[in-house]
């Protein structure tokens, strides 16, 4: 565990560079990969940066919009550098309807664009599970398996990297050449699937998941959704081309 | 271009029957939660508790607290960004002190001293307790890497949250308290 890291009179979050990082080198190695998604670089670049843009505002604008009272009596806070005043949730719903938008705009085919995103998504995804590693959270139950690692009073399962590897194995799964051949919007859902059939497998061994009414995972079920739409998608896309 | 396996909807009822048996069997061991049981510097962990004197000659307890949501936060006299957000604390704090909240500030003494950290407290009107780290092993106790570090604990002494740097906007430490307070029962 590694959460901050000094340098000169600066301490930063582990987490967040390793995030930075990871989006840095996704669109760096999508931008190469986008033109047998029969998208431009520069039309990758464009659309990845209006994404990115509106992710942001709409993940501020999120945050503020549950916290109306507090940002209405310091309404100068809704310009602050703090990267906790983002809604992630809503970020992410804002990027994807930009991204829809703008592609429609320039005339990007979406299932095109979606693949085209789908390497550096897929990277994002391993940076994520590294920068939890690196902070602590997304920790696992306890365990007295021989490769358990200490951590918040126990050892515990390696969360973290069962999380990484099975990132790992999916961007290589769905890497551009592994996955040539396949129908328009087809790379991107199979990383949809197989990102929710991990996350449905492993969320046992996450001890910070949200239970509900008969021990039932939240994550599990919204996983278990989505693994089915895609499933059903993929053979209509296919068939389509 | 690619096909599909033969049999893909076999399959992929396969795979959706399987799923759903995992979300049920793991379903009947729900892990216990962390919460109220393991102390630890963590949000999702209950809050280490600790002792510390107080600038003015008393001390405190955090776990007498129990009850009231707490706002932790580590600093020190000459942290820049500690100066920076002990208004916005001191502005918080004045607002909602009758509802409720109780601002514990930690001075990394061991890092700083006791007549700067009360010169600084005095200079700037600050009314909550401000505790003295002096051997920093509260600071330890909360691995404390870098200073402002803030930690929001609920009424029942979980840590909700933490935010390492600062300053903190106006709105963050709003929005953290308020969170707080709605879950008050």
């Amino acid at each position: 565990m590694l959460p901050t890291v000094h340098i000169g009179p600066l301490t930063l979050p582990t987490g967040g560079l390793i995030l930075l990082l990871a989006v840095w080198i996704g669109l760096a190695r999508a931008e190469k990969t986008a033109p047998r998604a029969g998208v431009a670089p520069d039309q990758f670049y464009n659309l990845a940066l209006v994404m990115i843009i509106a992710g942001l505002i709409g993940a501020r604008l999120g945050y503020a919009a549950r916290h109306l009272s507090a940002f209405l009596a310091s309404p100068g806070s809704v310009l602050s550098l703090s990267a906790q005043m983002l809604s992630s949730f809503d970020g992410i719903l804002v990027a994807a309807l930009a991204g829809i938008v703008y592609a429609q705009r320039v005339k990007i085919p979406l299932a095109g664009a979606a693949d085209a995103l789908a390497p550096a998504l897929a990277i994002l995804m391993v940076g994520i599970h590294i920068s939890a590693l690196a902070s602590g959270s997304a920790f696992g139950t306890p365990t007295r398996l021989p490769w358990g690692i200490p951590l918040w009073g126990a050892l515990r399962h390696p969360t973290q990297l069962y999380e990484t590897v099975a990132a790992l194995l999916i961007l290589l799964a769905i890497w551009p050449r592994a996955s040539a051949g396949w129908a328009p919007g087809v790379r991107f859902l199979i990383l949809a699937a197989l990102t929710a059939l991990a996350r449905l497998v492993l969320e046992y061994f996450r001890a910070d998941c949200i239970t509900l009414a008969g021990g039932l995972r939240a994550a599990q079920l919204a996983a278990f959704a989505i693994l089915a739409v895609c499933l059903a998608l993929i053979p209509r896309l296919q068939k389509k081309s | 271009m690619k096909t599909l396996p033969k049999y893909w909807t076999l399959i992929s009822i396969a795979v959706l029957l399987l799923a759903a048996g995992w979300i049920a069997f793991t379903a009947r061991t729900a892990p216990q939660g962390t919460q109220g049981r393991i102390p630890a510097p963590q949000p999702g962990f209950l809050a280490p508790d600790f002792t510390l004197a107080t600038l003015d000659g008393g001390s405190l307890r955090l776990s007498e607290l129990r009850g009231k949501p707490v706002l932790l936060n580590f600093w020190a006299s000459w942290c820049a960004p500690c100066k920076a957000e002990m208004p916005a604390m001191q502005r918080v704090y004045a607002e909602y002190r009758d509802a409720g909240l109780t601002i514990l500030a930690v001075n990394a003494t061991h890092q700083d001293t006791l007549s700067a950290a009360g010169a600084f407290a005095a200079d700037r009107g600050l009314t909550f307790p401000i505790l003295t780290d002096v051997d920093g092993s509260t600071g330890a106790l909360y691995k404390v890497r870098a200073l402002p570090t803030t930690f929001f604990i609920d009424a029942d002494g979980n840590i909700v949250d933490m935010i390492i740097g600062g300053p903190m906007s106006e709105a963050l430490l709003r929005a953290e308290v308020q969170d707080l307070l709605d879950e008050v029962p």
